[in-house]
């Protein structure tokens, strides 16, 4: 395996920047990795000497130690970077922190931030790739990318496969980089949710179906995902309680009889068992939750290998 | 100073037409088909170039007092002359805010020693434009502004707002509003819709702006007030305009450039410089303002000069602040964008950015006539203008237009027969 022209050197801020073959290539290279993944020793040179920087303005430890092992295994030395939007505010401006990570020669950035945007400013202030570990509610497309990893890898093939979202879709950057991998992918994709969290012009942008009512989206689905539903959303006054939430959007043993039997169930994490999805649902032999998390190591050991010109 | 302008095309009386015009004593002494002087200072050959009244800017933010870093009163006139501009109304959001007499004649004051542009001063509708109690208006009056407005801020509340327009109406001064109604808008950063949706950006509903304006054409029918509702956005707000006109209420409206010239599309890229109060709209919102502007629903254009520095401009997006500059862009781009393809004329581009403005505010005459002050721009439409940091006199350099080059160019600006500007 070895990267080619096309991925050396570019960044990734959404999937929409990134072509149908392209996305099947990163998907092939992660196969290998998850392979490596598998071995007693997990780790090979290939990018001894480069330096990987996880910048975090926003708390996630679970995506920033999936990118800082993936770095690892591929023996790039990792600097981690941690702040919060307040403690950035008050102080250095993110250029600031961008100018003094790249006097240490960061050759690859993974950045985390709740302004939809900021990849793009920090390769804008950095010159060096970067890779998008989420962005406000706008883009996450190494989750995407590792949710259709893992779709593929058990069902084999991608076209025409049936996904149905269920949750908070308005909040969701995970939705949005899902809608734009899997429909370019020719999975059939459909949203679920009350009015109040669904935004504007789903249909006209994605190409994807919004149904309300939750046993209606779940006809003939393949595939069920849970979104986490946040408590916050009440006191935006999107939705009452989480009580009534659960009563009409919640995936259990019964909601989940209007998909196809055998559904695959997935959850982007961290999951609310009890509100979004019930424990018999995702504990379930039907779930590939914890598959995700594995998967999503492989899917960044395999961009971090193409974009910083990995050979194996 | 005398300076003859010879075989300009001139505006005069809504039509153009080939004249002399000779400026004496910071007037228009004459204009005729051929005027020969012996004794004149200054000759310029104007054959070809167009030669228009200076244009009239009744929303501009010059940040002074309080965030001279961005701009200030020598600078923002300067910029303004740079573009065509003449006279400016500055809006009262400064720090402080213009609420009070002092702050009225400070203004002034330093526009008058200062300045390449006359400034008339705009007061704040409500005292430090929070809302909440009416500002000073009647003496403010006396100290000279030519209208109140708490722009960047709106008037929450309805029954104040009513005090608002009665008193103000009181002592004979125009309301000027910037519609927003703060729980519609909320966190929003660019327009409510696709792009919205697509950047995972909030959004700002069109109704935000059309509550508003529709509450304050209610209110402003009811008390008689004089309304003028700043940088529109919507096709709903102009219909609501439009019934509003002919009902026969008192209610004149302004476009920016930018709401005429581009959508919310422009916000794909995260360019800070497309973030703006109203924000960018849809096509159809576009065409809407295009179409109210050519039939006169639309009184006039402003520019909504909203210099900020690049520091505060050139960040994540939602932390960046509202708004472009637009005093040296806005003929140019309107020319280059809209009357050179033909959607308006000439004539009304000139008319929205001259004698419009002058009339919703009830300015001093600013037509090209003997004995009126000798404000003029002389314009090259076949010339070009490239906008680059260092062509761009503003102190800030926040407009979406940068880089871009567009056809027209400004050769001269006149302020009561000084020469402002001169291109080189
Ligand atoms: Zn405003």
């Amino acid at each position: 395996m070895e990267s080619t022209p096309q991925f050396i050197g570019r960044s990734l801020y959404d999937l929409d920047d990134y072509s149908a073959d392209e996305i099947m290539y990163i998907l092939e290279a992660a196969k290998g990795m998850k392979e490596i993944n598998l071995r007693e020793y997990k780790k090979i040179p290939t990018l001894r000497g480069k330096t990987v920087c996880t910048l975090f303005v926003e708390d996630s430890t679970r995506t920033r130690m999936s990118f800082e092992l993936a770095a690892s295994r591929l023996s790039a030395d990792v600097v981690s970077f941690q702040a919060t939007v307040s403690s950035l505010r008050k102080g250095e401006s993110l250029q600031d922190t961008v100018n003094t990570l790249n006097a240490m020669g960061i050759d690859l950035y993974c950045i985390r931030h709740s302004s939809p945007g900021s990849p793009q400013l920090v390769h804008k202030y950095s010159g060096k790739p970067v890779i998008n570990g989420g962005d406000g509610r706008h883009a996450h497309p190494t989750q995407a990318l590792l949710d259709i990893f893992s779709i593929w890898e058990r069902l084999g093939n991608l076209k025409g496969i049936k996904i149905t979202i269920v949750g908070d879709i308005l909040n969701s950057r995970v939705v949005r980089s899902d809608l734009i991998g899997m429909t370019k992918l020719g999975m059939e994709v459909t949203v679920c949710g009350p009015r109040t969290l669904m935004p504007a012009n789903m249909e006209q942008i994605y190409g994807c179906k919004v149904e309300y009512d939750l046993a209606e989206a779940l006809k003939d689905a393949d595939i069920v995902m849970g979104l986490r539903m946040q408590l916050e959303r009440m006191t935006e006054g999107l939705f009452p309680s989480l009580e009534e939430y659960s009563r009409h959007y919640v995936l259990s043993k019964e909601t989940i009889k209007f998909a196809k039997k055998d559904a695959l169930i997935m959850h982007p994490g961290p999951m609310n068992r009890g509100i979004e999805i019930l424990p018999e649902i995702a504990d379930s032999e039907q779930s590939i939750i914890v598959e995700q998390v594995a998967n999503g190591v492989a899917v960044r050991m395999a961009l971090m290998f193409l974009i910083l010109g990995g050979k194996l | 100073m005398t300076t003859l302008i010879k075989n300009g095309i001139a505006y005069i009386n809504n039509r153009f037409s080939r004249r002399d015009i000779l400026l004496k004593n910071g007037k228009i002494q004459r204009i005729a088909q051929t005027i020969n002087v012996e004794k004149v200072e200054q000759i310029i050959d104007a054959s070809g170039k167009y030669v228009f009244p200076g244009f009239v800017d009744i929303h501009t933010h010059l940040r002074d007092p309080g965030q001279t870093y961005k701009e200030d009163i020598a600078s923002g006139t300067r910029a303004a002359a740079h573009g065509g501009f003449t006279t400016l109304c500055t809006m009262p959001n400064t720090e402080p805010v213009v609420d009070n007499i002092a702050s009225v004649d400070y203004v002034q004051r330093r526009a008058k020693d200062l300045g390449s542009a006359k400034v008339y001063v705009i007061g704040a509708i409500t005292k430090k434009s929070e809302g909440l109690e009416i500002s000073e208006m009647a003496t403010m009056k006396s100290g000279g502004i030519v209208a109140v407005s708490d722009d960047g801020n709106c008037v929450q509340n309805a029954k104040l707002m009513l005090n608002c327009m009665r008193y103000a109406t009181n002592f004979g001064l125009p309301l000027i509003i910037h519609a927003e109604d703060y729980n519609l808008s909320g966190n929003g950063q660019i327009n409510a819709g696709k792009v919205a949706t697509k950047l995972g950006l909030s959004g700002i509903s069109p109704l935000a702006e059309e509550v508003i304006v529709a509450r304050d054409i209610m209110l402003a029918e009811n008390c008689g007030a004089k309304l003028h509702i700043a940088h529109i956005s919507t096709a709903r707000s102009l219909e609501l305009v439009r019934e509003a006109k002919e009902r026969g209420v008192k209610v004149t409206c302004e476009v920016t450039p930018h709401h005429l010239l581009l959508t919310e599309e422009a916000c794909l890229n995260f360019d800070t410089n497309t973030k703006m109060k109203p924000p960018l709209r849809i096509e159809k919102d576009r065409q809407a303002c295009i179409k109210a502007l050519k039939e006169g629903i639309i009184d006039c254009i402003a520019t909504d000069h909203a210099p900020h520095a690049d520091f505060e401009k050139t960040r994540e997006f939602d932390h960046a602040p509202f708004g472009i500059i637009g005093l040296e862009t806005a003929f140019p781009v309107l020319y280059h964008y809209l009357v050179k393809p033909g959607y308006i004329s000439l004539e009304r581009l000139i008319e929205a950015l001259t004698s419009a403005p002058v009339r919703v505010l009830n300015l001093p005459e600013n037509t090209l006539k003997a004995g009126n002050p000798a404000d003029i721009t002389i314009i090259d439409l076949d010339a070009e203008t490239t906008f680059t940091p260092e062509s761009i006199l503003s102190k800030s350099k926040n407009s979406p237009w940068m880089n871009q080059t567009v056809s027209s160019k400004v050769l001269y600006t006149f302020l009561e027969g000084r020469q402002t500007w001169k291109a080189e």
